[in-house]
């Protein structure tokens, strides 16, 4: 039995919503679709009375303010001349639906089910003008909806809405086994028709493990059947993707360096250089006595120690691949599988203190035809946006600093970079908190959503290209009011000792956490029948690799096992008993009486062939180009205000919270109009101290097309210099009082093993990628800031037919570091007129890659050099500035150079600059105002600290001029006037480089 | 002096009710943070406290309208004992005690009807929806308090900044009758206002467009308050976004925020 609740607004209430969409259809599409009315329909299939369902349709949904409500009839109205409905494909999460499921349960009191879909929700939109069926379409497809995860109906509206997205699986439990016993080519064929994504050698591999006398006789004697199971190629290919095992940062790589003749075999980019760089500082720690580097590069995150009481738990990731196709599912996925990681590192349960994130799109007026399966950049651009508002407004984490990144080469497939960061307390009921222990007999429990066919292949489709065909069950949408209830039920489950520790289910789910943790105890048994469905029929394959998000999997003693229950019963978190770890050495899954998969954890984990990959390095041959002779540079600096990777982000920043839990003190924008940008994000970690963090983000893809080394080493030193701006102090190893610093690296390149057909360059991207590594290695260890955590992307290429856009290598650094006190931090605006100003740090010729040669088109070949050693020695002058609190204001110089840097602070504190370029050196007045050379700012100094400040800066300040009240910016070089712009105008500039109304 | 009780309800979406507790701890007070359903089991009785608090969050993510699914629960949900939670509330404010309610708070405390509760009935006579920018937004608003309100929530204070975080703050109001009782009663207690004071329904200074420009309401007692905007987010001076300029002016500023001293007003009146 089927009822039909509409919900709309009045007549005469606005409808902003509406309003939205037509702007938006006239702008994005140029089509005209009139007024626009918004209803929601809630397909209601619970076998209710006619009164009880008028009485959850006025009570329940209706807001008798503003709605109208219609019941098994819909509102229709000549005025309205077209329609399109937008309903989610079966299966394909429905929140509201749940949520209305559950409000109907508290008003009715009746006994309902809840845990499974049986209330619908759909989108109608009513417009004024009579519009062709393309032109809908396209509404449907571009403005309203998605079409991987919607369907939509559309035309003119005849008063019947018949679609129910009802999922329904035919057929019965049914294991396959499949023959490995067949030719290398059948084995490649299989691979990629099951969507394994193993190569042959891989393949090979598995093959001949299963053609083992001895593994075969386990097999009998385990009941299992000669040929490996569909489960079991499933879970080594879910094992075995490059997502899970990092099997090109395993690789031998043999590099050979043209320009300097250097020839070296490395045995792992991981080891090599990021685990390697963090174990010397560890070992400089250690032996200083000042260890706070607690776990790193094992577990969901790297953890550091804050303080005898609380530990920082943190972690940055990507989501590329997904957010390519459904941007709004890939981003709020990716936000709140990140949320997991720190949620389930050591025992789990850490409070989420913040969100960052940083996005490299295609630029939004992107006008090449779009190729099959491509979608616009604005299009990725908007829905990846709303998808970090709901995924961190909605689970009360702020979104406390980011950056956005435009290159046309991020069209095909965008980055999409999520960060979290979270406390935990030093021990949970008296085990250290970070710690993971698990023990043979331990349960396995499994909490949070329920399981779909939501997700599957999302681990081994991530390790592949994209092209059209990608399939649909790869997309998923999170629910975060799901995840923020266990989350809840969690952090209070840890805290009252009853759970021994936690993991994540993201990529591979319960394969791959179950899988991990059984390592720890050395086997697992999974009974695969207890674990609850969204519907039922599922393969238990399905079941056991599915991604369906929002869970945990907790490992638990059972004489904690009732009080768990209990409480999560309490808390309304539905948890499923599902296993159990052993020590035998096995991961054992059964379906009922039938075992569906039984591997030696050895092999699983250890048993994928090693890869081998050639790398080599041939400088580019660039040059500087000729710019106009005549430059006016006022017009100029105009032009970059507005440019696309410098202009205003105030848009998006104000859609994310920033502020909620209370503790940001350093947001995104500051000052008296909320105009001025800010270098690091600083928050407090609690109400009782002032103790504090800063977290920043280096990221300069540009620079790569120039030097990888240079550009890998400059983004470090942005993240640095950030943080260092904001009254950050490097670390010490002799200081004795945490002043921690932690580092994510995530690496995200364009497919670089080499194929002589399909990838003829990949030896020189592979090369990137090693002066990426080396340069991570040598800043990491000269400055003692330790890595802690990461993740590497390896296929960020979008093909379609013999089309393939590849996104440059990419290299984020995400830092955070403790900040003793956050009141004594500094913001990046002017203060006051009167104070002077200074450029502190030394400009060189280097407008390679620089945001200006990007507007005249060109690239350059002056790339910006770290030179780590005087950087260093300014830092440690800027920090004893700070000390002596002279330092108004300070702001790290990036893109478009001091030029852009001024104009921010100026405008930023409602106020003017009065400056000469004279000391800034003998260069051209082009690199004095816009070369981009690294570890570089402007400060501002109060008149009567200038001796004072002089003396201890000495040459490494250079005087430029003063603040002024008079909102002009006026500079000279050599006596000439070189700028003169009224602050208005710039920022006019900036504030409207991305608005698109 | 007797030691102030403060409830801090929490669970299914709510989010802020950490700061709301600190509100309170700086205040004096003694918060504690219950989740909503061990009331309901009466593992927790209301009347054990004196101020009872719903904070801020996305309730249910905000289906169905924001505050909805949670203000049904309240309205229509029975205790474990059979009472319903509806008549709890009736004694708690019979006994003059105090109800605080932000953002989301705010939001199902209106769609429940405790605000502006005009008739006395509980009957939703306002709505909180959607911002006419049609987005979410965080930033940062100047209120103006309309000096007739009687609320001990508000006393002494005249203008503070506070920052808003919603996507649905726009107060609507059922009715011109319902209108002019608010009116008539000062039940709009604080309208948003530019930086000089002046009341004003410009974006975004008046950031979502509400009716009589409307930033927060009491009931006729003046025990319950709901506010879109965020005291609780503004307990210390280094959360407003120009302490930097501010710090400058006057380098002995406390460290203090502006937002505690709506906790430390009802705090000090229950005091006495």
């Amino acid at each position: 039995m089927k009822n039909q609740i509409q919900i709309l607004l009045k007549d005469f209430i606005r409808d902003v919503a509406g309003e939205g969409i037509r702007r938006e259809a006239k702008n994005f599409l140029g089509i005209d679709t009139g007024a626009v009315k918004t209803g929601k329909i809630f397909t209601i299939m619970y076998d209710l009375t006619e009164d009880q369902i008028a009485t959850f349709a006025k009570k329940g949904l209706q807001d008798e303010v503003i709605h109208d409500v219609y019941i098994n009839s819909f509102y229709q109205n000549d005025f309205y001349k077209s329609f399109v409905l937008v309903a989610q494909k079966p299966g394909v999460t429905d929140d509201e639906g749940v949520s209305a499921q559950k409000t109907l349960k508290d008003i009715l009191d009746l006994p309902l089910d809840t845990t499974t879909q049986h209330i619908y929700t759909e989108n109608i939109y009513l417009l004024e003008n009579s519009l062709s069926d393309d032109e809908l379409k396209e509404l449907a497809q571009r403005v309203l909806g998605n079409k991987m995860i919607q369907h939509f109906e559309y035309g003119v509206f005849t008063g019947q809405v018949d679609y129910v997205p009802h999922v329904s699986i035919s057929g019965e439990h049914q294991m396959k086994t499949i023959s490995l016993d067949i030719e290398d080519q059948q084995l490649v064929k299989l691979s990629r028709e099951m969507v394994l994504s193993l190569n042959l050698e891989e393949m090979l591999a598995v093959k001949a493990r299963f053609a083992d006398e001895e593994m075969q006789k386990k097999r009998r004697d385990a009941g299992l059947p000669a040929d490996p199971t569909d489960c079991e190629l499933e879970v080594i290919a879910q094992t075995w993707s490059e997502h899970c095992k990092h099997k090109e940062f395993s690789a031998m790589i043999h590099y050979i360096n043209k320009e300097t003749g250097e020839e070296i075999d490395i045995d792992s980019l991981f080891k090599t250089y990021i685990r390697k760089s963090t174990e010397i500082i560890r070992q400089r720690l250690t032996d200083a006595g000042n260890n706070w580097l607690l776990k790193i590069f094992t577990d969901n995150a790297g953890v550091v120690k804050i303080n005898d009481n609380s530990v920082f738990v943190w972690k940055v990731e990507t989501h590329n691949s997904p957010s390519a196709i459904d941007p709004y599912g890939g981003a709020i996925t990716g936000i709140l599988g990140n949320n997991r990681d720190p949620l389930g590192t050591g025992i789990g349960g850490g409070k989420l203190l913040f969100n960052t994130n940083v996005l490299c799109f295609g630029p939004p007026h992107y006008d090449k035809e779009l190729l099959a399966g491509q979608l616009h950049p604005k299009r990725i651009m908007d829905g990846v946006r709303k998808g970090i508002e709901d995924g961190g407004n909605k689970s009360g984490v702020p979104t406390i600093n980011g950056s956005i990144i435009f290159d046309e080469r991020y069209s095909g497939k965008p980055l999409v970079y999520c960060g979290t960061g979270a406390v935990m307390p030093y021990t949970f009921a008296g085990v250290h908190s970070w710690e993971k222990p698990i023990d043979d007999g331990d349960l396995i429990i499994m909490a949070g959503g329920r399981v779909g066919k939501d997700g599957i292949h999302g681990a081994t489709f991530s390790s592949t290209e994209l092209d059209e065909h990608s399939p649909q069950s790869a997309v998923q949408i999170g629910s975060p009011i799901t995840q923020k209830i266990m989350g809840d039920f969690l952090q209070e489950a840890a805290v009252k000792g009853l759970i021994k520790c936690s993991t994540d289910n993201g990529a591979g789910g319960l394969s791959s956490s179950v899988g991990e943790l059984a390592t720890i105890s050395g086997g697992a048994v999974v009974n695969l029948e207890k674990v609850p469905l969204k519907y039922p029929n599922l393969q238990p394959w399905e079941i056991f690799i599915s991604e369906s998000q929002e869970r945990m999997t907790l490992v638990v003693e059972e004489k904690n096992r009732k009080a768990l229950f209990e409480l999560a019963s309490q808390r309304e978190v539905e948890l499923s008993d599902i296993g159990y770890f052993t020590a035998d050495g096995y991961l054992d899954v059964r379906y009922g009486a039938e075992k569906v998969a039984y591997l030696d954890m050895e092999f699983l984990h250890n048993g994928v062939p090693r890869k081998y990959m050639e790398a080599v390095w041939k400088k580019p041959q660039l040059q500087e180009p000729q710019l106009p002779s005549k430059l006016d540079f006022t017009k100029t600096l105009h032009d970059l205000m507005g440019s696309l990777n410098i202009c205003s982000r105030e848009n998006v920043i104000r859609q994310y919270d920033h502020e909620v839990k209370g503790k940001t003190t350093i947001k995104p924008l500051m000052g008296p109009d909320g105009k001025a940008p800010q270098d690091a994000a600083v928050m407090r970690l609690n109400f009782n101290s002032w103790e504090g963090i800063a977290v920043s983000n280096g990221i300069l893809p540009r620079y790569g097309d120039i030097d990888a080394y240079q550009m890998s080493a400059g983004s470090f030193d942005e993240a640095m210099r950030q943080i260092i701006a904001v009254g950050g102090k490097l670390p010490d190893v002799m200081d004795a009082s945490n002043r921690f610093w932690t580092v994510n690296d995530n690496f995200c390149v364009p497919d670089s093993l080499y194929h002589p057909q399909t990838n003829p360059d990949g030896k020189l991207k592979l090369a990137k990628l090693v002066q990426m590594n080396q340069a991570l290695f040598d800043m990491s260890t000269f400055y003692n800031i330790p890595l802690t955590s990461g993740k590497d992307s390896m296929k960020n290429d979008f093909k379609a037919g013999k089309v393939k856009i590849s996104v440059p290598p990419t290299i984020l650094y995400s830092m955070v570091a403790k900040v003793a006190d956050v009141r004594h931090t500094v913001t990046s605006n002017f203060k006051a007129p009167g104070d002077l100003v200074y450029q502190l740090g030394e400009t060189y010729d280097e407008l390679g890659g620089s945001e200006l040669y990007q507007l005249f088109d060109e690239l350059g070949a002056n790339v910006p050099l770290v030179r780590k050693e005087a950087a260093k020695k300014l830092y440690e002058t800027i920090m004893k500035a700070n000390d002596a609190s002279l330092l108004e204001s300070c702001h790290d110089l990036s893109d478009g150079g001091l030029a852009v840097a001024l104009t921010e602070s100026a405008f930023g504190g409602n106020l003017g600059a009065d400056i000469s370029l004279d000391a800034v050196g003998d260069f051209s007045t082009t690199v004095a105002l816009f070369s981009e050379s690294h570890s570089r700012f402007v400060a501002s100094v109060k008149p009567e600290n200038r001796g004072v400040f002089e003396a201890l800066f000495g040459t490494q300040a250079k005087y430029l001029g003063e603040v002024t009240a008079i909102q002009q910016l006026i500079v000279l070089h050599h006596n000439t006037k070189v700028i003169d712009a009224p602050l208005a105008t710039l920022r006019k500039a900036w504030d409207n480089g991305l608005v698109q109304e | 002096m007797k030691t102030v009780k403060a409830l801090v309800i929490t669970g299914f979406g709510i989010n802020c009710e950490e700061e709301m507790a600190a509100a309170y701890k700086l205040a004096g007070a003694e918060p504690s943070i219950v989740h909503l359903n061990d009331i309901f089991l009466e593992k927790v009785s209301i009347h054990d406290f004196d101020i009872l608090n719903f904070p801020g969050g996305f309730s249910y993510g905000d289906d169905l309208g924001s505050g909805k699914v949670l203000a049904n629960k309240m309205k229509y949900r029975k205790l474990t004992s059979g009472k319903p939670f509806m008549e709890e509330m009736q004694e708690f404010i019979d006994a003059g005690k105090f109800i605080l309610g932000i953002c989301n708070g705010f939001q199902f405390l209106v769609k429940m009807g405790l605000l502006p509760n005009t008739g006395g009935t509980f009957q939703q006579e306002v709505t909180l929806t959607r911002n006419n920018s049609a987005k979410y937004e965080d930033r940062w608003v100047y209120l103006k308090k309309n000096p007739a309100s009687n609320t001990p929530f508000l006393d002494g204070i005249d203008m503070m900044p506070c920052p808003v975080r919603h996507g649905e703050g726009k107060l609507i109001i059922k009715d011109a009758v319902i209108q002019e009782k608010i009116v008539d009663a000062n039940l709009n207690c604080l309208s948003y206002c530019d930086a000089e004071g002046n009341v004003t329904s410009d974006y975004p200074a008046n950031p979502n467009g509400a009716d009589l420009n409307c930033a927060a309401l009491t009931d006729p007692t003046g025990q319950i308050l709901g506010m879109m905007p965020h005291p609780e987010a503004f307990l210390s001076f280094y959360n407003h976004p120009n302490w930097g300029q501010l710090k400058r002016q006057n380098p002995s500023h406390p460290d203090e925020g502006e937002g505690l001293k709506l906790f430390t007003n009802i705090v000090e009146h229950i005091e006495k």
